[in-house]
């Protein structure tokens, strides 16, 4: 029960692409077939092509739909029949107005942004160090600090301990009640002890000898080194942040000011509460207001938008080496 | 829990055993490495030379000292009559007279029971897609299409909760796409979304539209780590491709199917909080009422914190229980499950 059990060699971490095992060799996918190989039936060629364009279909029609129907005039959703639009049939920005001039959105953008920008700083500052004191194996108490963390995996106090202790300490309606008491995730740190330990050993040596302390060799070797598991942790930081809606159901469900945008989600479109000031003096006057359904689908594009832009800039960090020849140049 | 075996966990049996030398030589700052039995350091001096370790770990030791295990400790409230006004220690202690409502509470049962046929639908239709999905991809030659449809499947794992059920209700739901394209065709509507015999299927469905790509990294992980070699002289033995999938494939990924599994079981009273949570109004408690939220309405939402409390600790002391016994069936299996014997 001392640690993790490895599941898989260092050739399937996320960074290396597939890789011939032993050989270092990058398996030769690209050139094709191999010669040995018969090529597929028609059915199974079919079949395949089938399931995988469903596959992709499923996850791109959906958000597809999502954002052209925020972007939609009245006529064209109306035209629709007041659901999502398919087809581009008139466009209108008229809900992004309406939402920002609104204060509840806007300033659930600014509390989400805010949010997640110090939240995931500190649990990737907190992450990091304690995935580097646990990485250095035989030091203080490392056995102890190991196993106090991973015991936290398999047992829990429970929502309401957990709920009592963080109201008694005052937590109710405060942003840090949001942050600290899920800012740690034991499983992330194991992951990134996984990988630090993997850095070389033969540059720690050589930077100790140099006379560099764990401050210089975290700093200036080990997180150098494993950039693509700082980005990737950070990611699942940062959108867990990002969609985090049932802390604020715990600790502050009534202030609508205070509200991240998951939750104004949550509350205006999955709930269906009228959103205040969506109603002053427009409803009379249609053409001049965007309609209600768009603009619940600008409150989900916006909480999407920021994971389609940074997912597709982060995700080359999967596919980027571990150690770039850091030994060898 | 998928991306356990992304990272390149080495187990400190299998460390090299340079890392000894490299603890002595820090001590030693700027001088000749002096190699030296590093277990005639007496605890004051390790405690000295790895100063800078413990000052690393302590913030992530306190708050978990304070969000986790002052929690365990505040299961003490399981045990009493809560009153947030006298806290843990002045509230009144009653023994086990929660335990003993909670098991003659046909709601508390419903809740149990629901979450066993939640997790056990879960488990029959969600847990062989990913290992499917991963067979699947892998044959695809095309190194660019793999790494698109890849980038794609992946993405819902990114959204929450909150998210994925918007979508599902735009898409499905009483006013969603599926509907609408019924009505207009004169076809019955079939609201899906708070239908409460359909449940099961539909969170099944949900959690795979959200896990089922991201589920398949390990899945891929696995295969590449499998020579091609073998399939090589399998096809040159003359063995078809049902048979190199059958004898190849599946018992290169019986490691991580083993794991996965262990992990699911070690699961199974989790069943997705959240998704359950923002779905029971639509589908009615006698649906969606699982463990987490019982615990959740009858101790937060009726203010009964230590009947609430007494249902989260019975649910943490089977999972234990279940995670113990998984890790078991996986030692006698002949994998290592989540941990080690």
């Amino acid at each position: 029960m001392s640690t993790l059990s490895s599941t898989s060699n260092p050739a399937s971490a996320p960074g290396r692409r597939r890789t011939k095992p032993g050989s270092g060799a990058p398996r030769k996918r690209a050139k094709g077939r191999p010669v040995w190989e018969e090529p597929p039936t028609l059915i199974g060629r079919f079949g395949k092509s089938t399931v995988l364009t469903v596959v992709v279909l499923a996850v791109v029609v959906p958000l597809y739909a999502i954002i052209l129907t925020s972007v939609s005039s009245e006529g064209a959703i109306t035209r629709a029949g007041g659901t999502l639009v398919l087809v581009p049939d008139g466009l209108s920005l008229g809900a992004y107005r309406q939402i920002f001039s609104n204060g509840v959105v806007s300033r659930a953008v600014v509390v989400s942004v805010v949010l997640t920008a110090v939240g995931t700083a500190v649990s990737m500052v907190l992450s990091i160090l304690a995935a580097y004191a646990l990485s250095r194996a035989r030091s203080v108490g490392h056995r102890f600090f190991l196993g106090m963390m991973i015991f936290t995996m398999f047992f829990g106090g429970g929502l309401i301990p957990g709920f009592l202790v963080v109201t008694s300490l005052h937590g109710y309606d405060q942003y840090w009640a949001l942050i600290l008491p899920s800012c740690i995730s034991v499983f992330n740190i194991l992951i990134m002890r996984g990988f630090y330990q993997a850095t070389a050993q033969e540059m720690i040596d050589a930077a100790r000898i140099d006379g560099a302390g764990d401050w210089r060799i975290l700093w200036s070797i080990v997180l150098p080194t494993t950039k693509a598991v700082t980005a990737v942790m950070t990611l699942f930081y940062a959108v867990g942040y990002w969609g985090s809606w049932f802390n604020t159901l715990l600790y502050m469900p009534f202030d609508n000011s205070k509200w991240p945008l998951s939750y104004v989600l949550y509350e205006y479109v999955n709930l269906g509460a009228k959103m205040p000031g969506m109603d002053t003096g427009g409803a009379t006057v249609q053409h001049q207001i965007a309609p209600p359904f768009a603009i619940s689908m600008a409150v989900v594009v916006l909480t999407l938008l920021p994971i389609l832009i940074v997912y597709p800039f982060l995700q080359k960090h999967f596919t980027k080496g571990m150690l770039t020849g850091a030994i060898k140049g | 829990m998928a991306v356990m075996a992304e990272g390149p966990a080495v187990p400190e049996e299998a460390r090299p055993k340079s890392e000894a030398p490299s603890r002595e030589r820090r001590s030693q700052k700027g001088t000749e490495p002096i190699p030296a039995d590093r277990r005639r350091l007496n605890f004051r001096a390790r405690l000295r030379r790895d100063r800078s370790l413990i000052i690393m770990i302590t913030p992530v030791v306190l708050l978990l000292l304070v969000f986790n295990y002052l929690p365990m400790f505040g299961t003490v409230s399981a045990f009493e009559y809560y009153d947030p006004i006298y806290g843990f220690f002045h509230s009144n202690f009653i023994g086990f007279k929660n335990f003993t409502d909670l098991f003659g509470d046909a709601n508390f049962w419903h809740a149990f029971q629901n979450t066993l046929v939640l997790s056990l639908v879960q488990l029959v239709l969600y847990f062989p897609i990913p290992i499917f999905l991963a067979i699947l991809l892998n044959t695809v030659i095309s190194t660019k299409l793999r790494s698109f449809i890849q980038a794609v499947v992946y993405l819902p794992h990114f959204f929450s909760w909150v998210l994925v059920i918007t979508i599902f209700n735009q898409m499905l739901g009483g006013a969603g796409l599926l509907n609408q394209f019924l009505r207009r065709h004169h076809m019955a509507t079939w609201n899906i979304m708070s239908n409460g015999g359909m449940f099961k299927y539909l969170i099944t469905f949900q959690a795979v539209w959200k896990e089922a790509g991201w589920g398949i990294i390990v899945f891929l992980a696995a295969l590449a780590a499998i020579d091609p070699a073998l399939y090589e002289s399998a096809a040159v033995d003359g063995a078809s491709r049902w048979r190199r999938t059958w004898h190849i494939t599946l018992p290169g990924m019986r490691g991580m199917i083993v794991l996965m599994l262990v992990l699911r079981l070690g699961n199974a009273l989790n069943v997705g909080f959240e998704q359950m949570l923002l779905q029971r109004q639509a589908v009615g408690p006698q649906h969606a009422e699982v463990l987490d939220t019982f615990a959740y309405y009858y101790g937060i939402g009726n203010g009964n914190f230590g009947y609430g409390a007494a249902a989260g600790l019975f649910k943490g002391v089977i999972s234990l229980i279940l995670i113990y016994a998984a890790n078991k069936a996986a030692h006698r299996l002949g994998e290592d499950g989540l941990y080690r014997k």
